[in-house]
């Protein structure tokens, strides 16, 4: 018989306000096996934790329930007590009366009463606990990093320092991301491509770093310490060791007639192409689906013209498989589409852009050559309105609930920017709060109305309407509570940001989780703001949420560091938590196996022997490596073979007994 | 196909080039528009206060007789449809509103917003379809440039009216691509005309008509057309700018379909011509309350409602 032990935690008035604890300690004491019950104020404080150590020597318990908060908050804390204190610590229960109880009812009465029926299915599980030895299993020293951005470079270069190998997989053609769209950077004004590009090539060079551009994660297997990845390089149709990256096969290529992504599509660009002058690599790819020899079989200018021979139309796709110990997700983020906003006329007047693009009209690299003009007859505009919010802190479906951080700096720069180099433009920002956070970031915005003459008013706009070769901005200015209606030449949108659309998918794959935004959620809030829930992963940048530059670059190195403490270990503790098969109850019919999702079950012919009778079956196996103790297999299996340790059926059978007694 | 229809009071007055052109195309078309008995006016402005039934029965009264002969509920006038709509949408997901209604209605069973409605554009768009309009075309109204006016109306809210993108509306230039003659799409299609304020602010209605014409001229359109009684009437007798024709849509398909006989210049504006006249005294845009009509001085009654001290 279990010697068992229950300790009621108060939580401060977390749960004492709402449970009466000292009528759960006395209902605790009365159950069977019960030989003591206590409460204290704080059981997660080192005097808590000290009463358990004591109590398991004085009453010489065998079983622990806590009744507290949630087992994902404090179950390692009083496990480790236990372990301390000489006993198995999977000997441990939680009861959570806080999340599951106190702080989701209102009424004392029922309260209390639910926390004593929770405590007791505890008590009646820890009666059939049996003590479980956690297995170690290896970590593979080197890094994934998913996303060749700002934040991807820095979380590379940050743990390649340390020493460890890392890997760099970029879907498009360069590494950079959208950094390197950017004409000049807040709060300082420095050019962004005078400090990205240094880090680019640091990364490039670096021995420990290796960067597979234009690829793709297909696939990941395994666990934290050692994921196995498919990585997939598409074919570039250039050999990336004899191209020297002259240029001289994009200036001949004859199709020149596709929308230049890194453009936003403002200009064109050629069928083989390198995102930008400064991309790493420098060795440019072919879009196939514009290339005119791929498309009729005709041309191949590009070979012709090529000194080093390195167009290479019938290469392939190849997979890459690695393993690594920890993998790092900084997919970045994209504008949102702007077809639910056709109030602004974005898709109907070439003078009404994005943010993004007037990084790129403003970039000397740019379109225009760092000209400020308006798209549809190329002329310098008199006077500019840039509208904040859209899309972003949108009450209804069309756009996002959230703020996406960046636009009210971006926006007070493209406004300075504007009144410094051209004085006769008349700029005019309508937003909804400036919102202005962030070190030097308030001056910055205090410069551009005080110093730059930016006109700024309060409130939204309604409707950009064409009226000749202008645009009609018709809004409101909600501290003169009156009507505006304004023509102007050029109208810049301050686009909401959302993640990259291709995060789902690499959630999926990682089973990370991600919110109703798809950005990946971090494991907490505010104690563990870099690491997925799901072990081994971590979050780099604004695939966590909207952040600029400063901000990225710091998470980015937060990230690596957590990378490091786990690729500093020689091997990891794996949960004994795992599903185990019974033999002798197991028929062979893999309902088991088809349910995995971690593909760690395995048939095998074995030779069993039933009851004094020896002969060989067809048996199920568990790869207790493999295994995260799911649970799907028990539920699947029909004969009651599989069964998971520390949750078997019968223990849980025990509580759900408990709770409807 | 036979639909049941809800002309509404204007239509019977000021709008009856508007009626009269919807049922004769329709015919045409292969669908026929059959008035249901004793409607009465919709009340033209939706009733916002949620504790208010009584000003929406009679929009409740009509839906319902659309569901006891089975069939689905027309509409042409903007108003109409959208107090209908909307009424309609509150008797099927609002439950107090639903059961004061029925309370107080006592019908043998209680509606609850199982007629759809209609737009007579979306029975031409959802249930024809453009290219049957097309194809029944004999008089396609060729080199024509017609903005569509769509108002205010007929789009919003677009959650409850469903018609079209309340932003970037395509039903009427698509209804014009079909009588042959082309769309032209200008910023202020989907703006207020001003609507009832014209009968207190004439000169702010006169602004607002100003953009809309303004926007459309300065987009090429050489006349405009609109569904609603009340936009026509404010585009044509407010603002001061140089005016564009407007028609009823439903007159230009009827002669598009060649229903109409003599073909008229985009400069013989019809339709409405009654209101313009110096003669109109006060007038209430929805039409129910004509005060220069001795014949009806309370308004133009609804059909099969008969005028106390008349008759019998």
């Amino acid at each position: 018989m279990q010697r068992i032990g229950v300790f009621v935690c108060h939580c401060g008035t977390n749960i004492a306000a709402t449970v009466d604890v000292a009528r759960v300690v006395e209902a605790a004491a009365k159950e069977p096996g019960v030989v003591h019950a206590e409460d204290y104020q704080y059981m997660c404080s080192e005097a808590g934790q000290l009463k358990i150590r004591e109590a398991i020597k004085e009453k010489n318990l065998t079983g622990i329930v806590v009744c507290s908060c949630s087992p994902r908050m404090h179950e390692n804390t009083f496990r480790q007590a236990a372990e301390r204190a000489g006993i198995n610590p999977y000997m441990v229960e939680i009861a959570n009366i806080r999340e599951h109880c106190s702080w989701i009812h209102k009424d004392i009465e029922e309260a209390t009463e639910k926390a004593v029926i929770l405590a007791r299915a505890a008590i009646a599980k820890v009666t059939l606990n049996a003590p479980l030895q956690a297995g170690t299993s290896r970590v593979v020293k080197r890094a994934l990093v998913i996303g060749g951005g700002i934040a991807g470079i820095q979380t590379a270069l940050d743990i390649a320092d340390a020493g460890y190998e890392v890997d760099i997989v970029e879907k498009t053609p360069s590494i950079g991301g959208r950094m390197s769209q950017l004409d000049k950077t807040f709060p300082t004004l420095d050019c962004s491509a005078c400090i990205l590009t240094p880090k680019m090539v640091e990364a490039a060079a670096h021995d420990k770093i290796t960067i597979y551009t234009y690829s793709e994660v297909e696939k990941v297997s395994g666990f934290v310490g050692d994921f196995q990845v498919d990585i997939r390089k598409k074919a570039r149709s250039v050999d990336m060791s004899k191209c020297t990256g002259c240029g001289v096969c994009q200036e001949k290529c004859p199709s020149k007639k596709t929308p230049n992504e890194f453009n936003r599509g403002l200009n064109n660009r050629s069928a083989i192409y390198t995102p930008f002058a400064q991309a790493i690599p420098n060795v440019p790819v072919i879009d196939r689906e514009s290339c005119i020899k791929f498309k009729t079989g005709k041309c191949g200018v590009c070979a012709k013209v090529c000194q080093a021979g390195a167009i290479d139309y019938e290469q392939k796709d190849e997979i890459v498989t690695q393993n690594y110990g920890a993998i790092v997700v900084a997919t970045g983020f994209d504008t949102i589409k702007l077809d639910k906003f056709d109030e602004y006329s974005y898709s109907t007047s070439p003078d009404v852009i994005t943010s993004l693009e007037l990084e790129r009209i403003m970039n000397a690299a740019g379109p225009t050559k760092g000209h400020l003009e308006r798209m549809s007859d190329h002329k310098a505009p008199k006077s500019m309105v840039f509208i904040q919010c859209v899309g972003s802190r949108c009450a209804d479906k069309r756009g996002k609930s959230y703020c996406s951080k960046i636009c009210c700096m971006y926006t007070a720069k493209h406004a300075m920017l504007i009144r410094d180099k051209y004085p006769d433009v008349e700029v005019t920002v309508f937003y909804i709060d400036v919102r202005t956070p962030g070190k030097n970031f308030d001056e910055f915005y205090r410069r551009a109305v005080e110093e730059y003459g930016v006109n700024y008013i309060k409130g939204q706009v309604g409707k950009v309407a064409e009226k000749g070769d202008k645009l009609l901005v018709q809004g409101v200015d909600l501290i003169d509570n009156k009507r505006i209606l304004m023509e102007t030449d050029m109208v810049v949108l301050a686009t909401a940001i959302e993640p990259n659309p291709d995060v789902r998918k690499i959630a999926t794959m990682l089973t990370a989780s991600i919110d109703t935004n798809n950005f990946l959620t971090e494991s907490h809030a505010k104690l563990r703001p870099v690491e997925s829930p799901t072990a081994g992963i971590f979050l780099s940048g604004v695939c966590q949420g909207p952040k600029d530059i400063p901000e990225t670059v710091a998470q980015a190195g937060a990230a690596a560091v957590k990378v490091v403490g786990l690729l500093a270990k020689d091997h990891l503790v794996t949960n004994p938590c795992v599903a185990k098969s019974d033999e002798l109850l197991c028929n062979g019919c893999s309902s088991c196996e088809k349910v995995c999702p971690y593909g760690a079950i395995s048939y095998e012919e074995r030779e069993v022997n039933d009851h004094g009778i020896r002969e060989t079956r067809r048996v199920a196996n568990v790869n207790s490596a493999l295994c995260q103790g799911c649970g799907a297999c028990t539920v699947a299996c029909p004969s009651g073979a599989m069964d998971l340790q520390g949750f078997s059926n019968r223990q849980i059978l025990a509580e759900v007994d408990a709770i409807c007694k | 196909m036979v639909y049941s229809y809800y002309p509404g009071c204007t239509l019977k007055n000021k709008a009856q080039d508007l009626d009269r052109y919807a049922r004769m195309s329709a015919e045409a078309l292969g669908f026929t528009l059959e008035e249901i008995e004793e409607w009465q006016c919709c009340g033209a402005v939706y009733p916002q206060a949620s504790d208010e039934i009584a000003t929406k029965l009679s929009a409740v009264r009509a839906l319902n007789d659309a569901k006891e002969k089975d069939r689905d509920l027309v509409t042409l006038c903007s108003a109409c449809h959208h107090v209908i709509k909307r009424v309609n949408d509150d008797m099927k997901n609002v439950e107090d509103i639903r059961t004061r209604a029925n309370n107080y209605l006592k019908l043998n069973t209680p509606y609850e917003g199982e007629t759809k409605v209609f737009h007579f554009l979306e029975v031409l768009r959802d249930r024809i379809g453009f290219d049957a309009v097309k194809e029944k075309v004999v008089n396609p109204l060729t080199g024509r440039k017609i903005g569509a006016y769509y108002g205010c109306l007929l789009l919003r809210p677009s959650g409850v009216m469903a018609f079209d993108d309340p932003e970037n509306p395509t039903i009427i230039e698509d209804f014009i691509r079909a009588i042959g003659a082309e769309p032209v799409v200008y910023p202020y299609r989907n703006e207020c005309c001003g609507g009832y304020i014209s009968l207190k602010e004439k000169a702010l209605v006169g602004n607002l008509v100003d953009q809309v014409m303004d926007s459309a001229a300065d987009k090429g359109a050489g006349e405009l057309i609109t569904a609603c009684p009340l936009c026509l009437y404010n585009l044509k007798n407010s603002g001061t700018s140089k005016k564009l024709p407007v028609h009823y849509i439903t007159e230009l398909l009827a002669e598009a379909l060649g229903l109409i006989t003599e073909s008229k210049t985009p400069q013989q504006a019809t339709g409405h011509q009654a209101c313009s006249s110096a003669s109109c005294g006060v007038f209430d845009p929805c039409g129910s309350r004509q005060m220069d009509m001795p014949a009806c001085p309370l308004g133009s009654l609804p059909a099969g409602i008969k005028e106390v001290g008349k008759g019998a």
